[in-house]
């Protein structure tokens, strides 16, 4: 698809080199990735931007750009022209400055995948930061696992400690793309997406559940067997235990993040009212009520 | 014991293509830390991608040192808020309901 570079930088057909520095400049204060921390939008823009500064700040991109820019699939006559004009060979080619940059399917197409140009061909650049999301439930986030993620087409094997949080993330390093120029390799930074369990939900290391307790068990009192994490539990309820009431079970919640503690386990009960009464019942409840 | 990485200023800024005098600023703003061992000085590797996003500040975009202040300032306050937003976005998920 055909991209206007013009038009992402503002600027129309006649500007000149100052121009296009200067809107590039102010862009790319507004949306660089530096700027606006895993901010995906922003790291998109960016990359247009950029894209649109590689092609019209280069002469001969810039050119061949005017020349053929709507009707890039024929660009290759460009080069063919270009070759009959000039013998010689293409002057040195740049080093990438942003390893990050993504060019777009437009690019590669009329430009090849060549990077950025630089402030020097030998500058060392430590390698991309590479951002994945993980997704787990509650039972698989209790316990210390490990887990084979593929990033960029790369198996790695980690381990998740137990007690992870809804929307931590973790940094793998070095497992980010590669540095340039002999610089260090980027870090992989993992987010987890932690689901609630049906019934259960978790805050912090605690964990809490409503439990729906018959009316006979509530007034009278009795045990009841209620599922946790770890399994099945026995619980006694009170005698004339009222509805909404809370109980906890300590060190029966979530692990703490890379501690050896647990939290608690808050129930809260619900009593339900018993329904499709039969005649004798309601006979009962009346002369319960008139006691 | 801790091992540290330390990184020579001299050797960084010249296969970074960076004055030595943007380091010397960068650690009189108390943006960064630099290690004197025998009069010459080290970074420390931890600090190296932050040096590296002070670096694409000044050079590519043109932001002037206080403006880096500012802006690291400003973003170490947006990371709070973030973290701030995911605490309470944890919270808000003890209400939501289950069919």
């Amino acid at each position: 698809m055909f991209v206007d570079y013009y038009k992402i930088l503002g600027i129309d057909k006649k500007a000149t080199p100052k121009d296009i520095k200067a809107a590039y400049r102010k862009l790319a204060r507004k949306h660089h990735p530096d700027l606006h921390p895993n901010d995906k939008e922003a790291k998109k823009n960016f990359q247009q931007i950029n894209e649109a500064n590689e092609v019209l700040s280069d002469p001969e991109k810039r050119m061949k750009y005017d020349q053929y820019g709507e009707d890039w699939k024929h660009a290759g006559d460009f080069e063919n022209a270009k070759q009959q004009q000039r013998s010689s060979p293409r002057g040195s080619r740049y080093s990438s400055a942003q390893p990050e940059s993504d060019f777009s399917d437009f690019f590669e197409s009329m430009f090849g995948g060549s990077g950025r140009s630089g402030r020097t061909s030998q500058v060392r650049y430590r390698g991309e930061d590479y951002n994945a999301e993980l997704n787990l439930d509650l039972h698989d986030a209790c316990k210390t696992h490990k887990q084979t993620l593929t990033v960029n087409g790369k198996n790695i094997r980690i381990t998740i400690p137990a007690g992870i949080e809804n929307g931590q993330t973790i940094k793998i390093p070095g497992h980010g793309g590669p540095g340039t120029n002999g610089g260090p390799d980027g870090d992989l930074y993992i987010t987890f997406s932690v689901a609630n369990l049906p019934g259960i939900r978790r805050l912090g290391d605690n964990l809490y559940a409503t439990v729906d307790l018959d009316l006979y068990t509530a007034v009278l009192g009795g045990e009841i067997t209620v599922d946790t994490l770890n399994g099945k539990v026995k619980l006694k309820v009170k005698p004339e235990t009222q509805n909404g009431s809370k109980v906890k079970l300590k060190g029966k919640g979530f692990p703490a993040y890379k501690t050896e503690t647990f939290g608690d386990f808050y129930i809260t009960y619900s009593v339900k009212i018993p329904t499709n009464l039969t005649e004798k019942q309601k006979t009962l409840f009346t002369e319960l009520s008139q006691s | 014991m801790q091992t540290e990485y330390l990184i020579a200023v001299d050797e960084f800024c010249t296969l970074n293509n960076v004055d030595v005098s943007f380091i010397s600023s960068l650690k009189q703003t108390g943006l960064i830390e630099v290690t004197t061992i025998k009069e010459a000085g080290f970074i420390d590797a931890g600090q190296l991608q932050q040096l590296e996003k002070f670096i694409r500040f000044y050079y590519e975009l043109d932001i002037n040192l206080e403006g880096i202040e500012t802006i690291t300032h400003l973003l170490r306050r947006i990371n709070n808020l973030q973290e701030e937003v995911r605490g309470l976005k944890n919270r808000l998920r003890l209400y939501e309901v289950y069919d």
